[in-house]
């Protein structure tokens, strides 16, 4: 269970994220949409334990998330982060392990090795498992990254999953790959919060959906919930026909053109 | 492998020079010392030459070597770049800052003080110099309690220059004599090896050879980010302090006994990572290893190239570096990303 409580932080005299209340369950899935600047991303760092909300709490299973130490902590949730810049021309296969690093000492165990095999497997890293990171094209790191997170978490029970813009340069079929893990991995007790950018993707997936405006709170929600043309264009500002897809009940949504006058 | 080469290079090395000694003769001599061969006669004046001149200073070459490779290494993983130097960063620059006063105060403060205490008193005031400019450097790029890798490498450069300054400003106040060892110590030389300088180095180089190569998990976890290193787990400052003391204190008392050997730090860390990957839990101890041989083999160099004058080995490390450097660089162009 994680618990944050009216989180707000503020950077000088602005407050990037507002008063900012949530929970969510093991098996949960909760996706974090909303427009650049909303403060998606220092919310997760807080969830994290990167950044001290200026004034709120975050408790991971009943503990606030600043009383675990980090090796602890590096044992109960992984993040993925936006950016990840390498610039040592470490193997594949060497940046996954590095997931488990928090696992050992000295040496990986055989578990350690058979964890990293079936994440890379299951993110379908494993063709270039002994290719430099360096030579990999951007989505690909970004596999070889979400394996590294997936290889810390994997046998950890009620772990939490923080994904910042998992899919941000991944083809369409890793979108729906990375979101399809994500949700296997809910069904095995996991709590996953991921920052998203598409509706339509958050909505075929997610079990909760947080729309943030402003640093605020603005809907939380089933996607049957939050999803209406009304509410997404009070989050993002867009004229948008929303639509229930006939097989699955599932909403989807068509954005209209945006006219630009000059 | 590696050792091997080691040891074979530290034997020629230790016969070759001004006099001459076989490869067998030194191995007799050595062999003495630990009770075999004893029945084997050798020439007095080469068993001196070896105990007084020679073993000193290729002991000195291995432990010099091996603290500016490994140094190198751990730095370039702090600063998660592979450009990144003991040299880059100011370290050096203060150390020889510090030296070159030492020297030049010494012939009006410090007269009187014994030769031992002469060499502790070089070696801590590099590593005071060093300690000085790598906290001043690491002071300038913080910021929230994280450091920023890009105002790190330009604060380095400030460093550098302003403690190059200084140096120059400083020789002005030097005598003749003071000059000239000036000028050969920035150029670097083992040629004042005693074992005076072997054990005054000692401590200095020997504890961060034996705690470095323990953090090449922390090293690698670094590669991947500060933050991402955090989120493993890691106190990332923790990490970084102690990586910054160590490197610091080898690099500094390395150059308080043989000057400013350049090209080390930075050709050898690249030159095994190029051969062996790029995992520090093997690059650490490898470079250790490999720094050794570099520097033993450049001290023979530049004793025998000209003998019986002798080459400065900054010389003969930057001749024989540049070249292999340049080799690799364009021969793996693909495999370096900086």
């Amino acid at each position: 269970m994680l618990i944050a409580d009216s989180l707000t932080f503020e950077a000088g005299r602005r407050a990037l994220v507002r008063d900012v209340s949530f929970s969510i369950r093991p098996g949960e899935l909760l996706l974090i949409l909303g427009a650049n600047g909303a403060g998606k991303s220092t919310l997760l760092k807080m969830l994290s334990g990167e950044k001290s909300p200026t004034s709120g709490t975050v408790k991971l299973h009943d503990k606030e998330i600043n009383r675990y130490s980090p090796s602890l902590l590096a044992l109960k949730r992984g993040v993925m982060n936006q950016q990840n810049v390498i610039n040592m021309a470490f193997t594949v296969s060497e940046i996954v392990m590095m997931g488990r690093y928090p696992h050992y000492k000295n040496n990986p165990l055989v578990n350690d090795s058979k964890i990293i095999q079936q994440v890379m497997e299951l993110t379908g890293v494993n063709d270039f498992a002994e290719r430099s990171y360096l030579t990999l094209s951007g989505g690909e790191q970004q596999r070889v990254q979400l394996a590294r997170v997936l290889a810390q978490i994997w046998d950890v029970p009620n772990a939490l999953l923080l994904m910042d813009e998992p899919v941000a340069s991944l083809d369409l079929r890793y979108q729906q790959q990375t979101l399809a893990i994500a949700k296997m991995l809910t069904k095995r007790g996991f709590m996953v919060i991921s920052i998203l950018h598409d509706i339509n993707l958050a909505a075929q997936y997610g079990d909760r959906l947080l729309l943030l405006k402003n640093g605020r709170k603005w809907y939380d929600g089933t996607p049957a919930e939050v999803l209406s043309s009304k509410n997404i264009y009070e989050v993002f500002e867009i004229d948008s026909d929303v639509y229930t897809n006939p097989r699955t009940l599932k909403h989807f949504f068509i954005p209209k053109d945006v006219k630009i006058t000059s | 492998m590696l050792i091997l080469a080691l040891l074979i290079s530290a034997g020629l090395s230790m016969g070759l020079g001004a006099v001459q000694i076989p490869l067998k003769e030194v191995i007799v001599i050595l062999g003495k010392k630990i009770g075999l061969f004893s029945e084997i006669p050798v020439s007095i004046q080469h068993e001196g030459v070896l105990n007084i001149v020679r073993i000193p200073r290729v002991i000195l070459g291995l432990l010099v070597g091996a603290a500016l490779g490994i140094s190198g290494t751990a730095v370039q993983g702090i600063f998660r770049n592979p450009l990144a130097e003991p040299g880059l960063i100011g370290i050096s620059a203060g150390a020889s800052l510090m030296a070159v006063i030492i020297i030049v105060l010494e012939a009006t403060l410090l007269v009187g003080l014994s030769n031992i205490m002469g060499y502790y008193i070089m070696a801590f005031g590099a590593f005071a110099g060093a300690g000085i400019a790598a906290l001043i450097v690491y002071q300038i790029s913080r910021t929230d309690g994280k450091s920023n890798v890009a105002t790190m490498l330009l604060a380095g450069i400030a460093i550098n220059a302003l403690a190059g300054a200084l140096t120059g400003l400083i020789t002005y106040a030097a005598d003749d004599q003071q000059l000239r060892n000036i000028t050969f110590w920035m150029l670097g030389s083992l040629a004042g090896a005693t074992w005076e300088t072997v054990i005054s180095l000692l401590p200095f180089v020997l504890i961060p050879l034996l705690l470095l190569p323990g953090m090449g998990k922390a090293l690698n976890a670094f590669s991947l980010g500060e933050i991402q290193a955090a989120q493993l787990g890691l106190k990332v400052n923790v990490v970084k302090r102690n990586v910054v003391i160590l490197a610091t204190m080898a690099v500094g008392a390395a150059v308080a006994v043989s000057g400013i050997i350049g090209f080390i730090g930075l050709l050898v860390p690249h030159t095994i990572r190029l051969v062996i990957g790029v995992d520090n839990k093997h690059v650490l101890p490898a470079s250790a290893l490999f720094g050794a041989l570099m520097l033993t083999i450049s001290d023979m160099i530049c004793r025998i190239i000209i003998a019986p004058i002798e080459l400065p080995i900054g010389v003969i490390t930057a001749l024989m570096g540049t070249p292999l450097f340049l080799y690799i660089l364009v021969k793996d162009k693909k495999k370096l990303v900086i």
